[in-house]
């Protein structure tokens, strides 16, 4: 608010001089005066006006400056004027405003009080009292009235005379006259207005006239409501005839109604129930309700709620009954509807509870799946691991006992791995994971390679065959890896389960099968039907259906004689099928079974060998493309029985692990006889070399890389130099180890000249353990007993190495060693003979020309005092092994002499 | 290309978890069967089997080359080790029984029979590696080089002794180990190598 005033008053000074409520001219001149006098508020303007300088002599340059301070002290006067004028003005203005406020504050206070005044003005005026009266009231008001009327007349007789005398008397008799006057008078009034009363009495009538009116109205009333209620009302006497009836069917005339019952009046159903329901509640007494549905000709189907109570008479005897019924059809209907309506709520929930718990169990399903599928691919890597080094470890130097463990550890793994592998696709399968591949192959090549690569692993005396029909196309379009995986365990299967006979692959083109999807063809598919057929057990035909499930073999005797997973087939089937064909199975106890499967596939157009390049390069000879693979129609593979073919190793590409090479039993190389003419005569023309099996591995592994493995052993003309294997194994040999090279040259060294070793011991025990360690090493040698027999063994034979024992009966080592070497330097046996040795001069004399060439003789020492190292020297031992041999000692041995 | 979402419904339409299968010929018995080859029975003996022959070992009834023998056993020749040690055994009979000749009389001891006879038993034990035997025989051998009857009879009842020891306890090996055949497991191969767990110790003899 001040705020406000002083902006406004800020506003005013700017705009207009307000006239001073003093006269102007007195104000200025006193403040004007006051101002020169007394100048309170600007002191620094009179400073400046002061003149510091010293007062020197008026000259004409000093005026101008004093003429300048003049004015400006005078213009400096004039604004303190001014400024003046300003303050006074503001005072004046401030004291207006402080009237002003009061003016108005009192005018204020007057409207208050003006209106304060009013107010109780209004407080003051009683509103008027309206009594609301009755016509008795008014009676008796009027009565009142009358009473005060009378009261008013009756005021006491004043008698002024002096009483008892006879003006006393005499005023007394008149006033009472008058007072009779009056009676009488109203005596009269009274009988007037009585009169009065009885006219308008009779004009009013009776009061019965118009209760018999109000009666009539509310019959009226009753009988409307009674006429449109939607109910049927009735009263019915004790043999359920009809009294009284309203809102009766309107065809129905009344007389058509009374004096009847139910029955009597409508046919159909429902008429008895109700009649048999009034006579219930008549004889039991009670009020009682009910529904019932009518069926009659009259009104067609309806449903009436019926209400039905007995009726007493005042000796509280039954006297008949008063029913009612309401039409309920609608809502009987629409409850109905309700209830279904409800009943098949009920039903949806039950089958959307039910739908959720499958979908639940389908959930939980799909996810143990998966999580079978994460753990197997979780299992699947470190055990790839495990087996991984397991082959790795196999390639290291290891001996049998180690080695034939690591072949369990790695076949076991392996068994897992695929078991896994299985899985894996299966979920795959089942997930809708797995895609397939459209890429171009050759079928004949496809059924070639599945066959070369089963009768590579073949162990039993099989024949397999493939027949590829001459219409079946030369490149077709299909997922080449799943149909190979599908033939191959096919064919595994079937030679598993064969021990005889034959297994093939035999293709042929069919028409569309039946079951085949229109959509999905076009002119240039071909439907290519394949089947698998065995000799072997057979499949009983109540086991055909179990066939393709999960884990499921034919029998459980099945089960343990062939092992497996089970899972093969249903994966193969599951492939198929994913692949838009059928797997069939028709079988025959010990007669064989045949597995078919059909399959469409797309005609590759151009021969382009490019596509399938990959899929084969594993398999196929670049270096000899054979002209007639494409087309050729037949192939047969036999058993590799007894050869040197063990394994499928690298040929299998990735369905096969090169390490299952070591899961075979040693292998015998037979060898020896076509490489090396020159040892074409006596007993070492062939020489069984047992072996650990590792070492095989990559000579045959290699003749399968060369692609003429099968040809060779197929085709027993064709020769197949086992040297020249060897000499290109050594050549493309990659991975190996340092120990197998070394092994795999002394082979090649050994097999071409078996070595010849004499052993000399007497021990029956040290002989026939020296044998079987000569024998794991792959060499036999001859026995002699003494050193008698050496010396005539040698004289006989030239060995390559000599063993023998220091401390022998007839004749101990050392001398024999003597007596060799003796003859080695004189050529003769004379020092054997001059010994006592009987030298048995046989044909063979000519033996003794043989080269002259020091025979290495290694004395086996029992590391006693009297076998000591230098003495075996001395008598002319190459070098020593301390007893008890082992296998370590005698291999060193053997590489040592025998390079 | 056809999908294999239709395959997958049929499947979950089918609802059954295909891992859980009933079929007796499942994947439990096979890993049993393939994997796990060696049941209960089996497991056990072949334990008590490696036991057994670890305990001969520190016993020192046996040293390495008695593993070396094993070594040489395969399947072309399954009973090599039996073989060999059950003519091993009769060997040390039929020394012992001319050696005992030899020593029978005090007077006129063959010596000369006697160390060609425990020559040829050391030669032997050493083969097989029955340890014990062929440290008596070590004994047996000084006692024989220095004529010593006495020392040479004690010497023979001990060969005498432990060899007859050493028969019983590998013919339970034996046994345990035909056991461990027929109950379909395979004869554990491999176990370490004994031989630096106990030096030799030569029978105590007096001198």
């Amino acid at each position: 608010m001040v705020c406000e005033m002083e902006t406004d008053q800020i506003e005013e000074m700017d705009v207009e001089v307000l006239s001073s409520m003093w006269p102007d001219d007195v104000g200025t001149q006193a403040d004007n005066q006051f101002n020169v006098e007394k100048p309170a508020g600007d002191s620094d303007t009179l400073k400046e006006v002061d003149i510091a300088e010293k007062r020197t002599m008026a000259d004409l340059k000093r005026l101008p400056e004093l003429l300048n301070t003049t004015d400006q002290g005078s213009s400096q006067l004039t604004n303190l004027v001014r400024q003046w004028e300003y303050m006074q003005d503001h005072a004046v203005r401030l004291l207006r405003e402080e009237l002003k406020i009061l003016t108005r504050q009192r005018e204020e206070a007057e409207a208050k009080e003006l209106k304060i005044i009013e107010e109780h003005n209004f407080e003051t005026e009683e509103p008027e009292n309206v009594p609301v009266l009755d016509e008795t009231s008014h009676l008796f008001r009027r009565f009142r009235q009358k009473k005060r009327d009378e009261l008013v007349d009756s005021k006491r007789v004043v008698i002024d005379e002096e009483f008892d005398t006879v003006a006393y008397w005499k005023q007394k008799a008149l006033s009472l006259e008058k007072m009779l006057e009056a009676s009488t008078e109203r005596e009269r009034r009274l009988i007037e207005k009585l009169n009065e009363s009885l006219k308008t009495m009779e004009s009013h009538s009776a009061p019965v006239e118009e209760l018999t009116q109000n009666l009539k109205r509310a019959e009226g009333f009753l009988h409307f409501i009674l006429q449109n209620a939607p109910i049927v009302m009735g009263h019915q006497d004790k043999d359920l005839r009809y009294l009284f009836i309203y809102n009766k069917f309107p065809s129905l005339r009344e007389q058509d109604i009374l004096g009847k019952t139910d029955v009597e009046i409508f046919h159909g159903g429902g008429v008895k129930e109700s009649e048999d329901f009034k006579r219930e509640v008549l004889e039991k007494g009670k009020a009682s309700k009910r529904e019932i549905t009518f069926e009659t000709e009259l009104f067609g189907s309806k449903t009436f709620l019926i209400y039905v109570e007995p009726v007493y008479n005042k000796a509280r005897e039954k006297i008949g009954i008063n029913y009612m019924g309401m039409e309920v059809t609608d809502q009987v209907r629409k409850r109905e509807k309700m209830a279904k309506l409800r009943e098949d709520n009920a039903v949806r929930k039950a089958m959307e509870s039910e739908l959720t718990k499958t979908i639940h169990i389908t959930e939980e399903t799909m996810r143990a799946k998966q999580m079978l599928a994460t753990m197997s691919h979780e299992i699947r890597s470190p055990l790839s691991g495990v087996v991984g080094m397991a082959e790795i470890l196999s390639t290291t130097k290891l001996d049998k006992e180690q080695r034939q463990l690591l072949n369990v550890m790695i076949s076991s793994g392996d068994l897992v791995l695929q078991l896994i592998n299985d899985i894996l696709d299966l979920s795959k399968v089942e997930s809708g994971v797995m895609k397939l591949e459209a890429t171009k192959f050759r079928p004949r090549e496809v059924v070639k390679h599945v066959l070369q690569t089963a009768a590579a692993s073949l162990k039993k005396d099989l024949t397999l065959e493939g027949n590829i029909a001459d219409e079946v196309p030369i490149l077709v379009v299909g997922d080449v890896l799943r149909i190979r995986q599908i033939l191959t365990n096919l064919i595994s299967n079937a030679i598993k389960f064969t021990h005889r006979g034959k297994v093939g692959i035999k293709l042929k083109v069919i028409s569309e099968p039946s079951f085949a999807s229109d959509k999905e063809q076009n002119e240039t598919s071909v439907w290519i039907c394949c089947d698998v057929y065995d000799t072997g057990i057979g499949i009983p035909e109540n086991a055909l259906p179990c066939l393709f499930k999960k884990y499921m073999q034919a029998s459980a005797d099945h089960a343990r004689k062939y092992g497996g997973t089970g899972l093969g087939l249903a994966i193969c089937k599951q492939l198929v099928e994913l692949m838009g064909g059928q797997l069939t199975v028709t079988s025959q106890v010990n007669l064989g079974s045949t597995f078919t499967f059909i399959l469409p596939y797309k005609v590759a157009t151009s021969d382009d060998h490019s596509d399938d390049q990959d899929e084969f390069s594993d398999m196929v000879d670049h270096h000899q493309p054979e002209p007639d693979d494409t087309t050729e129609g037949y192939f047969q593979f036999k058993a590799l029985h007894g050869s040197i073919y063990s394994n499928g190793g690298p040929v299998m590409g990735s369905n096969f692990l090169p390490h299952k090479a070591m899961l075979t039993s040693p292998i015998k190389l037979i060898n020896g006889s076509v490489a090396d003419p020159s040892n074409s005569s006596g007993q070492s023309q062939t020489v069984q070399v047992e072996n650990g099996g590792y070492m095989d591995e990559s000579e045959s592994a290699h003749q399968y890389g060369n692609g003429n493995g099968h040809r060779c052993s197929s085709k027993e003309s064709e020769s197949c130099s086992s040297s020249q294997a060897s000499s290109e194994m050594e050549s493309e040999l990659t991975v190996s180890s340092p120990r197998e090279e070394e092994k795999t040259e002394t082979e090649v060294k050994e097999t071409s000249q078996q070595p010849k070793i004499l052993l000399v011991e007497d021990n029956k025990i040290n002989i026939m353990v020296a044998k079987s360690m000569m024998k794991q090493l792959g060499y036999t040698m001859d026995i002699a007993n003494n050193g008698v027999e050496a010396i005539n063994a040698v004289k006989d034979t030239s060995y390559d190495l000599v063993l023998m024992d220091v401390c022998m009966p007839v004749m101990d080592g050392l001398k024999a060693t003597r007596l060799i070497r003796s003859y080695e330097e004189s050529g003769n046996w004379d020092a054997a003979i001059e010994a006592g040795v009987d030298i048995k001069t046989s044909e063979s004399e000519q033996g003794c020309e043989r080269s002259t060439d020091r025979l290495p003789i290694v004395a086996m020492t029992a590391n006693t005092l009297a076998e000591s190292s230098e003495e075996c020297y001395a008598n002319g031992m190459d070098s020593f092994i301390s007893k008890p041999v082992t296998l370590q000692k005698l291999k060193e041995c053997l590489q040592q002499y025998l390079q | 290309l056809m999908t294999a979402k239709s395959l997958a419904s049929k499947e979950t339409v089918n609802g059954r978890c295909w891992f859980y299968s009933d079929d007796d010929d499942g994947i439990s018995v096979y890993l049993n069967r393939e994997l796990h080859a060696m049941n209960t029975v089996v497991a056990q003996l072949q334990t008590q089997f490696q036991d057994y022959l670890v305990s001969l070992y520190q016993q020192g009834f046996l040293d390495n080359q008695f593993t070396e023998l094993r070594k040489l056993q395969d399947e072309g020749t399954p009973d090599f080790v039996a073989e060999v040690v059950s003519l091993f055994f009769d060997d040390c009979s039929k020394l012992i029984n001319s050696m005992s000749r030899s020593l029978e009389r005090p007077e006129n001891v063959d010596f000369k029979q006697v160390d060609s006879g425990v020559h040829q038993l050391k030669g032997s034990s050493s083969s097989v590696g029955a340890r014990r035997v062929k440290n008596v025989c070590i004994s047996f051998k000084e006692c024989c080089d220095v004529q010593n009857r006495e020392g040479c009879l004690r010497c023979l009842q001990q060969v005498d002794y432990e060899y007859k020891m050493l028969k019983t306890k590998l013919q339970d090996l034996f046994n345990l180990e035909k056991q461990i055949v027929q109950a379909g497991g395979a004869i554990p191969q491999h176990f370490p190598s004994y031989t630096i767990l106990r030096p030799d110790i030569r029978p105590c003899l007096d001198a």
